[in-house]
């Protein structure tokens, strides 16, 4: 049994059409990179996944439960900003990853000295603790998004979502973010999808590699079809030597409707 | 160079900060030394030492009648009223003001009620707020808060909706139910916003106070400054106002103050 199970998905936007017949399973532990031009709908898709929408038609399910229908703590994000709460500290920021599932979102007593232990091993694990007690807005981007995965892991999610994470950082630190997100999946073996508009970002770090496209264009109407999965590489070893390509009728750019 | 690029050097500054007060301070006293030259019993604008004198005496000395001093007597009525008012005014601007920003069916029930409510004139109320409440404390707290929610209330919910949504979707994968987003997530990102608004707001609440006292009242800086009016005290009134302004003045720089000690988190990106 597949560990995430996305079938048949279509979705909407009035009369414009975003995604449609959306169909991929993925096995637990593998690690999935969305590329696709802009407006392709990989955003979408993340967002379904996310449960933030949810399909018009079709079904997302994660380890055979029912499609969920808002975020919840199955998954865990990074989006590209704005993934950190400015008014919690560091430390206080991987605290919540803990203390907002509880009733009133924090913890007290012994089980707050506990979290505070386990935020400081996290700490230490994403390199922070020398910046434990300062505000995200005095930390440097690729600290903020190293923090908003750190405090993503906290709820230990099972499946982890990443909305191009390293998009907004230059690229030495878009490179040392590689290094540390391999060594942390190496450590936890998760579920991850991430969405980026680097390919060979996308390559690097994925096990599997999947590209949206529209297989169909109305040169008449642009809204009229949807995008869909056109391309599943095996991305591992950069995908040198096991592309197979999955699309089973005519790929980009037919223009009869 | 360019006079946008112009930038004046630290004492330079202060002087120009000063140089408006002194031109205002000269031209009242050359204004005021004419008047006085061609009439001096003019009751139009006393003389800076006039108005002086009558501060001391103001600020000092009781009155022979009640043996209260009423300056003090007045400006802890207004400012009990003031307060009163601001506090009511924030409580109930925060929480409908997070409903509507956070809560979709919060914000299709209430924002179109609250963009009409604050269309309302509220000095337009007045008159029933007199025959409802009475001509006592309460009425005047009333306009206060008539005068200042909906406006408040329109601002906070559009600051809680200013939050970026990715917030929102990382609290819920963290497992905040609704009422931790809220404790958690929006209050505390809105309470410096609240402190801004409620400094923006005090002009307003200084306007409704004065308003109401003026109309019925038996104490209160606005009821003084109108009472004596009908004497022409010019004195009297330059006083009280310039007290009020000073007043305004300190509590706006107490909440800034607040609010920068408060919220270290708004100023740590500078």
């Amino acid at each position: 049994m597949s560990f995430v199970d996305v079938s048949n998905v279509w979705q909407a936007y009035g009369d414009r059409s975003i995604l449609e017949r959306v169909n991929v399973t993925v096995d637990e532990g593998e690690f999935i990179s969305i590329v696709g031009a802009s407006g392709c709908g990989k955003s979408t898709f993340l967002r379904m996944l996310l449960a933030e929408e949810t399909p018009k038609k079709g079904t997302i399910r994660i380890d055979g439960g029912e499609p969920a229908v808002e975020p919840n703590l199955e998954r865990g994000v990074v989006f590209q900003r704005y993934s950190v709460f400015p008014h919690l500290t560091v430390r206080e920021n991987l605290i919540a990853g803990e203390g907002f599932k509880t009733p009133w979102g924090r913890l007290f007593g012994t089980a707050r000295r506990a979290a505070v232990e386990r935020a400081d091993e996290m700490l230490e694990r994403i390199g922070l603790n020398h910046v434990a007690e300062q505000y995200p807005a005095a930390l440097s981007g690729g600290m903020q998004q190293r923090l908003a995965i750190g405090q993503a892991l906290t709820a230990k999610p099972r499946v982890l979502l990443l909305d191009e994470p390293f998009g907004a950082l230059d690229p030495g630190t878009r490179l040392k973010m590689h290094d540390f997100l391999q060594e942390l999946r190496a450590e936890t073996n998760m579920t991850v999808f991430m969405v980026t508009h680097d390919l060979e970002e996308g390559f690097k770090l994925g096990d599997r590699c999947l590209v949206f496209d529209k297989p169909r264009w109305d040169p008449h109407d642009p809204g009229r079809y949807g995008a869909t999965i056109t391309y599943d590489f095996d991305a591992r070893n950069n995908g040198i030597p096991f592309q197979t390509t999955k699309e089973n009728e005519n790929v980009v750019h037919t223009a009869t409707a | 160079m360019r006079l946008m690029n112009q930038i004046p050097a630290r004492p330079g500054a202060v002087a120009l900060a000063m140089l408006p007060f002194i031109l205002v301070l000269a031209a009242y006293a050359i204004g005021s030394e004419i008047r006085l030259t061609a009439n001096p019993s003019d009751k139009l604008l006393p003389a800076p030492g006039t108005i002086w004198d009558t501060a001391v005496r103001l600020f000092t000395e009781p009155d022979r009648r009640s043996q209260d001093i009423l300056l003090w007597k007045d400006t802890f009525a207004s400012l009990a009223r003031l307060m009163g008012g601001v506090v009511i005014s924030a409580t109930i601007a925060l929480i409908i003001g997070m409903a509507i920003g956070l809560l979709p069916y919060a914000r299709s029930g209430l924002s179109g009620f609250v963009a009409v409510l604050s269309m309302v004139p509220p000095l337009a109320l007045l008159p029933i707020l007199f025959i409802v409440f009475g001509l006592g404390e309460v009425s005047k707290v009333v306009l206060i808060v008539i005068g200042i929610t909906p406006f408040m209330t329109r601002d906070l919910s559009q600051r809680v909706l200013d939050i970026p949504r990715e917030q929102f979707v990382k609290a819920q994968t963290l497992g905040a139910s609704t009422w931790v987003v809220a404790l958690n997530v929006v209050l505390p990102q809105l309470l410096p916003r609240l402190i801004s608004n409620i400094r923006l707001s005090l002009g307003s609440a200084w306007l409704f106070l004065i308003a109401a006292e003026a109309v019925a009242s038996n104490v209160g800086l606005g009821y003084r400054i109108f009472l004596v009016r009908r004497y022409l005290a010019m004195d009297v009134i330059l006083t009280y106002v310039i007290w009020i302004t000073l007043l305004a003045f300190v509590i706006d720089w107490l909440l800034k103050t607040l609010s920068r000690k408060a919220f270290p988190w708004m100023e740590a990106g500078l």
